[in-house]
């Protein structure tokens, strides 16, 4: 038998594939079904309440960082639009994932057009949808899409612009071509605060009853800055691992920075202490040869012992970055001479320099500024 | 005849030798029914594959281990041919996507698309979605991480992405928060010397500690390496007595006297023969980055406390110029593939020379005691 065994009509058979709803990824099952679910995005969501009353939707251009409901806002928009049962005619996504040759996009975005749209007026849950005699195409993660697909886009956008309405999702604002996004009404969207992902988060905890206590919400927002999809994945993988031991656990902090790949800061302290910098509780971590120890062997091998550990250089170098910054004893010169060199260090490895060499010369440097 | 390697890996998870906690964690993910997208990190040799074919094998069952190989051929968008191989089970399906090069996206698109427009047709399979595997995660371009985004979470309910990689910070956020990230550390000391002795045990042998010692300093915390260097040692010298020679890679032993000539003398004739030696080992594909690494470590073990910062600095300066601007990943199958990447056409050797001149220049003037500070 092949491995692969291709469905045919996927459209089809993927709408019969239940998922059974236990086994549902919690940002799946989470994920706001209407605009009002959408926490914090105060001022995108009232501007698209109106455009939901009014019918009358411009062509749009969601930006900001991933895990703030970009995706989840367009898709909740326009089920409350269509409803489920015309959500299929009416709505076309497309994402990066996807053929996204220009060619191809016209291709599909004629055909798409083409089909007139047959809005039934009461739906197959009873209720009515606005359906405006438009369709929607939502182009996901349109910041990958190249400058010559953006421009050809543009021409698309008007070719079309009587039946269809546009909205391009993306991280980067800037890697959207002016003329693409001028023609947009532009939606930041911002990076969740704590207290509206405390909220969604408690609210997830309790659906699924499981019971957390506040220091590992905090935990959980600090982890994941902002993003409320790794905050909902962590805390789903942390109470698959807490309720499968036996017997079943509670939930810690650690528990969260460990699945959310934070060194411990008993590591990170030993770090700064092997590179000169005073630290407090420096001493519960074994050895008191801790001062004479800043010499260029002795950063060489406690950077070698990092990386067998397997940490995450860019990590390691977040982590070092607060503790230098919000040092009490450290003064401004030190300081800044510091954040050079973490600026540095996170362009090199961006670029994919080697992390063994960087989060050498970071020490290095650390040391030399600080004695 | 199976190398040790493969011979004794473990199969199960219950079987692996260390990191107790990560396997227990996996075990119960396994069992939850809800296994989520993963990432395995860590350096080489720590035991991830393994590690992840073990955690298959506690998803699936045995069949998992029952393997085809197949090889596939792509189009690219200029529509070249790319001819790639693939392993895979019934179960789940194993991709290295720097075979692909420059066209990784398109590998990654076209597989991704069959396998979640396929439904597991074996009723009797455990899960109802199937793995794919994706090794060196690391070395895949922007192109193609963005590709997976968006299919990770849309395909959910019948694929699973499995990533391994070194290191994630090449990866980019939206991957990374799509994932369970697992760490996986080098083995220590004790680790390492538990699994030698049960891999003597298992050939049978008797394995001498002082042996033990000496391959486990050497090998850096790389277990394969570990077990590799014990096999050639013990065909070298079946009872493994007396002073053993781990020898050297060849490249490696080429780097040291690359930095023993620096050491020696440094003069524009000094640096033409260096030259030749970095055009030898780059014609062998050891990336420049490596070359840079070993040169410089070696070096600074010869030279006085007061240059070697300085030294390994100007190693991290031009690695980054390497690398920097970097567009497309550039993969050659004999090396870890994210050790390569860099931009295609960019000089690399005037880099290596450059280093060379500066850390010649700053070693000089040491002895002549000038004041450098105007150089940094
Ligand atoms: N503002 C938000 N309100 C409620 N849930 C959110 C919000 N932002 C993200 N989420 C949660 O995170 C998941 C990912 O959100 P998504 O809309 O796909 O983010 P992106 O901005 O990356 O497109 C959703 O399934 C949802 O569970
Ligand atoms: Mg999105």
């Amino acid at each position: 038998m092949s491995f692969f065994n291709p469905k045919g009509a996927s459209a089809k058979t993927s709408q019969k594939h239940v998922v059974d709803p236990a086994l549902q990824p919690w940002v799946e099952k989470y994920r706001p079904r209407t605009i009002d679910d959408v926490s914090a995005q105060e001022h995108t969501v009232t501007v698209l309440r109106k455009a939901l009353t009014s019918t009358n939707l411009p062509h749009m251009l969601f930006y900001g960082p991933p895990g703030t409901g970009k995706t989840s806002t367009i898709l909740a928009l326009s089920r409350q639009l269509f409803g489920p049962d015309n959500f299929r005619n009416r709505v076309l996504e497309l994402n990066a994932s996807d053929e996204r040759g220009i060619s191809i996009v016209r291709e599909k975005i004629k055909d798409f057009a083409r089909q007139t749209p047959r809005a039934q007026a009461v739906s197959s849950d009873g209720k009515t949808y606005p359906c405006p005699p438009y369709k929607i195409i939502i182009l996901d993660e349109a910041d990958s899409m190249t400058q010559d697909a953006q421009g050809a886009l543009r021409r698309i956008m008007e070719t079309y612009a009587r039946i269809t309405r546009f909205c391009l999702v993306c991280n980067y604002v800037t890697r959207i071509i002016e003329p693409l996004a001028s023609r947009c009404s532009k939606f930041r969207f911002t990076p969740l605060d704590p207290s509206s992902s405390s909220l969604r988060l408690s609210h997830i905890a309790q659906c699924e009853h499981i019971d957390i206590d506040s220091a590992v919400i905090d935990t959980l927002i600090k982890t994941s800055s902002g993003d409320l999809r790794r905050s909902i994945t962590y805390l789903q993988s942390a109470s698959r691992l807490a309720s499968s031991t036996s017997p079943p656990t509670a939930i810690t902090s650690l528990d969260i920075q460990e699945i959310a790949g934070v060194v411990p800061e008993s590591v990170i302290n030993d770090f700064a202490s092997t590179l000169g910098i005073e630290v407090e509780d420096a001493m519960d971590v074994g050895g008191s040869t801790k001062h004479n120890a800043n010499s260029f062997g002795a950063i060489q091998s406690k950077v070698k012992e990092l990386m067998r550990e397997g940490f995450s250089a860019t990590q390691i170098l977040s982590q070092l970055h607060d503790l230098v910054v919000l040092h009490p004893t450290l003064n401004g010169r030190q300081k800044s001479s510091c954040a050079l060199v973490f600026a540095e260090a996170d362009k090199a490895l961006c670029d994919g320099a080697d992390e063994e060499l960087w989060i050498l010369e970071v020490g290095l440097r650390i040391n030399k500024a600080i004695s | 005849m199976a190398l040790w390697v493969d011979e004794f890996r473990p199969r199960t998870l219950d079987n692996l030798h260390y990191h107790q906690g990560l396997s227990t964690r996996l075990k119960s993910l396994a069992a939850s029914g809800d296994f989520p997208h993963m990432l395995f990190y860590g350096p080489s040799g720590a035991g991830k594959k393994s590690r992840i074919a073990c955690t298959l094998r506690e998803l699936f069952g045995p069949g998992v281990e029952k393997l085809k190989i197949d090889q596939r051929v792509f189009l690219s968008p200029s529509k070249r041919k790319l001819e790639i191989n693939i392993v895979q089970s019934n179960f789940h399906i194993e991709i290295t996507p720097s075979e692909a090069g420059n066209y990784d996206r398109v590998v990654i698109q076209e597989l991704l698309k069959e396998i979640a427009q396929t439904q597991q047709v074996d009723l009797n399979a455990k899960q109802r979605f199937k793995a794919v595997v994706i090794n060196e995660a690391d070395s895949l371009s922007r192109d193609a991480q963005a590709a997976l985004r968006r299919t990770m979470e849309k395909y959910m309910s019948n694929m699973r992405i499995i990533l391994c990689a070194n290191s994630t910070s090449r990866l980019i956020a939206p991957i990374k928060s799509r994932c369970l990230l697992m760490r996986v550390a080098a083995p220590n000391y004790h680790e390492m010397e538990t699994v030698l002795n049960y891999v003597a045990k298992r050939a049978p042998f008797t394995l001498p500690p002082e042996a033990t010692k000496k391959i486990i300093d050497d090998s850096g915390g790389n277990l394969r390496k570990a077990i590799l260097v014990l096999e050639a040692l013990k065909m070298q010298s079946p009872d493994l007595s007396g002073p053993l020679a781990i020898a050297k890679a060849d490249w490696e032993t080429y780097c040291h006297k690359v930095a023993d000539l620096i050491v020696g003398e440094q003069s524009p004739a000094r640096v033409m023969e260096v030259r030749a030696k970095f055009y030898e080992l780059l014609s062998h594909c050891i990336p420049p980055t490596v070359i840079i690494k070993t040169v410089a470590e070696r070096v600074v073990e010869r030279v006085d406390e007061s240059l070697k910062a300085d030294i390994m600095h100007w190693a991290a300066f031009y690695v980054r110029k390497i690398v920097g601007g970097l567009a497309v990943p550039f993969t050659h199958s004999c090396w870890p593939a994210q050790e390569v990447r860099m931009r295609i056409g960019s000089k690399k050797i005037y880099h290596l020379e450059a280093w060379v001149v500066k850390i010649m220049s700053l070693y000089k003037h040491f002895f002549y005691d000038v004041d450098m500070s105007a150089f940094d």
